[in-house]
């Protein structure tokens, strides 16, 4: 199987580089299309991005060659440059075009210019896709790709008076430690979901929720937090944050 | 021989991670494993001789995408559901 | 339908490592991306024609100026973009409930960050000046030069830095970095050659063509960190506060 000039060799010994660079190039198209979340997405298309720039400077990699920057006994204007040291400090020899059989112990210059520009324009577009995700979060408060679909399929239901959907079922996940025993306490049995029925669905955007799931680091400060609307809104179990339980109303 | 056989497990480890940063469920984990992999670039780069494209992607990719990814992260939900 | 996407991706997977075994092998010189003449007279000719000695500098600024122009154009357009789309600016109306958290700026950090902004900002203004020979040039200076921003917004608040640097004048630096690039290429064309040829502005600066280059060069590489080091700061303090720039994380 893994002889000289079979397939499994030549892909995975001799150009096992290149074999990687293709995995990653699927890594990151797998993740555009089959991840939910949004912002996974944009994680994808940042693999795949920097997984075609890596294999755009890996063609210009030479045996052997040092950095795309003159030596000094190389550089005509350079240190090592004999100059006319009584009087003007002008160089001695006319500088010179580099000769041709120095050229292979350069690493090819092109490709990383090209990928300079490829890098940036990289970081303008994530930063351009990560606006739009906030917008679509401040307008319908999700950015999980299968809430969205639904949520915009009941706009347009609730236009035409149409019945409209439910919420999409999930597995349900592991419980965490600690959370069953606040729900044993509340009476309530582990972990269920509880789906609102339509008309209690409230028309506002999640969003109320602003950085309501901070945890950790936040709740170890002195934090003071100063609500604008009636606390009567917030009595839905929320497990997650310890400093609004802390000012518990 | 020691430099293919850093080329070869940085580039394994560059599979992983990138596997690992779009596994894992808090937003916050995998911007911080994506600034894993934008690192792991540049070393690759840097031992290929690509050093201004190594400069770039050090401050560019692991600093200001990184930032830039997290800073987004805090004004949305942290946890993924996929 | 994901599972289809799964299929599907690893179909394109396997023809791309099916097309990956023509690819030479590693590392060739006879490779033809890197026998190719156009690199070989980047590789041989920068040294005389620019008297830079970093390749990749002096065909990115000198021998693709056009590219990197329109790149830095990009970049602006994106910051500019982002600005808008998340409604930036203080007339912007909340209608969200709004958390402001108020915690102390930490003591450790402050004074760590106040010794280090400086620092960080020298080593900057040291990488763009001295990427004509070393590994660097505009977009690296520049980045780091606005993370140093960042960094003050992320010790204190936002507000802290947003009065040392105002989203306006952001984007009046951001526009005058461009201004310097296509400035400096106008010059030459109003000077007879033609648009970022910079050898004819040895009719204005005491020097020879090559030295000409060399500084004009240094100009564009100005002009682009000037966007650079803007766009970056706009696009974080963007993003970070959803637009309202008000508070920061």
């Amino acid at each position: 199987m893994f002889d000289d000039g079979s397939i499994l060799n030549q892909l995975l010994i001799e150009r096992l580089n290149y074999f990687i660079y293709v995995v990653l190039l699927l890594i990151g198209l797998w993740a555009m299309i089959a991840k939910n979340n949004l912002i996974k997405k944009l994680i994808g298309m940042s693999i795949f991005q920097t997984a075609i720039i890596l294999f755009y400077v890996s063609i210009g990699v030479k045996d052997g060659a040092t950095i795309p920057i003159y030596l000094p006994e190389h550089d005509p204007h350079g240190s090592d440059a004999q100059r006319d040291l009584n009087g003007t400090g002008s160089l001695l020899i006319e500088p010179q075009v580099l000769d041709a059989s120095l050229i292979p112990q350069y690493t090819n210059p092109l490709p990383h210019v090209l990928m300079l520009t490829a890098i940036v324009v990289g970081v303008a577009t994530l930063g351009l896709a990560l606006s739009i995700c906030l917008r679509i979060y401040r307008a319908y408060g999700t950015v999980e790709e299968d809430e969205l679909l639904i949520k915009l399929e009941n706009e347009d239901a609730r236009k035409k008076g149409l019945p409209r959907k439910r919420w999409p079922r999930r597995k349900p996940t592991q419980n965490k430690p600690g959370s069953s025993i606040k729900n044993k306490k509340a009476g309530l049995p582990e972990r269920t979901r509880v789906t609102k029925p339509d008309s209690a669905r409230s028309r506002k955007p999640r969003n109320q929720t602003n950085r309501a799931d901070r945890t950790g680091p936040e709740s170890s400060h002195k934090s003071q937090e100063i609500e604008k609307k009636r606390p009567a809104r917030r009595k839905r179990a929320k497990s997650s944050n310890p400093t609004k339980e802390d000012n518990a109303s | 021989m020691g430099l293919e056989i850093f080329n070869t497990l940085i580039l394994c480890l560059l599979v992983v991670v990138a596997l690992l940063s779009l596994w894992v469920r808090d937003l916050v984990v995998a911007a911080v494993v994506f600034g894993v992999y934008s690192f792991l670039m540049c070393l690759l780069w840097a031992e290929m001789g690509a050093v201004d494209v190594a400069f770039t992607e050090a401050t560019v990719g692991a600093g200001a995408s990184t930032v830039v990814l997290i800073a987004t992260i805090f004004n949305i939900k942290r946890k993924a559901k996929d | 339908m994901k599972r289809l996407a799964f299929v599907f991706v690893l179909l394109i997977g396997l023809l791309l490592a099916w097309a990956a075994r023509d690819f030479p092998t590693w590392g060739d010189p006879e490779a033809p991306a890197s026998s190719s003449p156009v690199s070989s007279h980047f590789i041989a000719n920068t040294g005389i024609d620019t008297e830079v000695p970093n390749m990749v500098t002096a065909v990115l600024a000198d021998y693709r100026g056009f590219d990197t122009m329109l790149e830095t154009v990009v970049v602006f357009i994106a910051g500019l973009a982002v600005y808008s789309i998340l409604g930036g600016g203080p007339n912007r109306r909340s209608r969200d409930r709004e958390l402001v958290v108020d915690f102390e700026p930490d003591l450790i950090v402050t004074n760590t960050v106040r010794l280090i902004v400086p620092v960080i900002q020298i080593f900057a203004l040291y990488v763009l000046a001295h990427g004509h020979v070393s590994p660097g040039g505009g977009f690296q200076g520049g980045v780091a030069m606005g993370a140093s921003f960042i960094l003050v917004a992320l010790a204190w608040n936002l507000k802290t830095a947003l009065i040392r640097f105002p989203i306006d004048r952001c984007f009046m630096v951001a526009a005058l970095g461009i201004v310097i690039y296509g400035g400096i290429g106008l010059l030459s064309m109003l000077l007879g050659g033609e648009f970022l040829d910079y050898a004819h502005l040895s009719k204005v600066l005491p020097v020879s063509p090559e030295m000409a280059r060399y500084h004009a060069m240094l100009g564009v590489e100005i002009g682009v960190g000037f966007t650079v080091t803007a766009i970056i700061f706009a696009l974080y303090a963007s993003l970070s506060t959803d637009g309202r720039m008000r508070d920061g994380l």
